[in-house]
């Protein structure tokens, strides 16, 4: 038995898990939530790379634009993690022993690192300022971190039919 | 029924049939619905939170709204083929669907509250892009918006919970 196995049978013994795989409606509640969170997610982050291609004005800087977007990203993350934890928690083997979970999450982690780079490379230099070098490096990490957040979904949908 | 009869002759098309047949299909399709609906309501989200006087206040309302509004159309354009793909797949089913009953009822106010404010605040708007706080017919628009979209992820949910 593997360890993830072993581990996801012990949290669906406890009190918390039977409670939430009890309550018909907090599954169905806490996945709404999770989605609407990935919803600011994916608008700032699609926001900030229509921006950077030049296809949504330019009457509002690259930086002013991610000043507005980033916040309401990284306050997301914080409500994706409660809700996922209450799932994980709920429904434990579902999560813990499945592949697309497990790529999920390594993409999760890859997309927070790229945008904190995002956000430091904008910090340190408008955008409009950059060196045509440094600004295919911003292009590419924020696109890389849109395809991330689309494979994230991807990842997030497959795990209920694997 | 006519709407019966049609409902099964729909369901027994041949795209119908192989959506409900295949493996991936369904899923495939469902990711694709998923990300559209993130980018509608995200999309719709930030122009509401703006009318609310919530969020993006250096922005004017006018140069947000042709900022989003092209991208939250062709989102919704694609979530509404992916969605009534997936409903053909088993549309007898869906339609006794209460969640998604209530769904469609809420996409239909969320379009005629979208109407009313378009024909009368939205008008106005060049003489109060930048006022805050905003007119009382805007935030209204934005608190019935949100309260509309955010029914629409939680019913859309429920769908395959029943």
């Amino acid at each position: 038995m593997s360890v993830m196995q072993t581990l996801s049978d012990a949290i669906a013994q406890t009190d918390g898990s039977i409670a939430i795989a009890t309550a018909e409606w907090v599954i169905p509640t806490v996945q709404s939530i999770h989605i609407l969170a990935i919803a600011v997610v994916m608008s700032a982050t699609a926001m900030i790379n229509l921006r950077l291609a030049g296809f949504v004005g330019s009457e509002s800087s690259v930086r002013q634009l991610a000043d507005r977007s980033l916040p309401w990203l990284w306050w997301s993350l914080p409500v994706l993690l409660a809700t996922g934890v209450v799932m994980i928690i709920g429904e434990p083997a579902r999560e813990l022993t499945n592949a697309y979970f497990w790529s999920k999450m390594a993409m999760v982690l890859l997309a927070i690192v790229l945008t904190i780079l995002l956000q430091r490379l904008l910090d340190d230099c408008p955008y409009r300022e950059m060196a045509p070098a440094k600004r295919r490096v911003t292009r590419a990490i924020s696109l890389l971190s849109l395809a991330l957040w689309l494979a994230i979904i991807f990842c997030g949908r497959w795990i209920a039919y694997s | 029924m006519a709407i019966n009869e049609s409902l099964a002759w729909l369901e027994a098309r041949p795209f119908a049939v192989a959506i409900a047949e295949s493996g991936w299909l369904f899923p495939g399709i469902e990711v694709v619905h998923v990300i559209a609906l993130t980018l509608v309501v995200g999309s719709i989200a930030m122009l509401d939170l703006r009318l609310l006087g919530v969020s993006r206040k250096d922005h004017g309302v006018l140069e947000l709204a042709s900022q989003t509004l092209p991208w939250t159309w062709g989102a919704f354009a694609v979530a509404l083929i992916s969605g009534a793909l997936l409903f053909s797949s088993a549309a007898t089913t869906y339609a006794e669907n209460i969640p998604f009953r209530v769904k469609l009822v809420l996409i239909a106010l969320a379009g005629i509250n979208m109407l009313v404010f378009h024909v009368t605040a939205y008008r106005t708007a060049h003489r109060w892009n930048h006022q805050l706080p905003t007119p009382l017919a805007a935030r209204i628009a934005g608190t019935l918006s949100l309260t509309f979209w955010v029914g629409v992820v939680f019913f859309g949910r429920w769908i395959g919970f029943v």
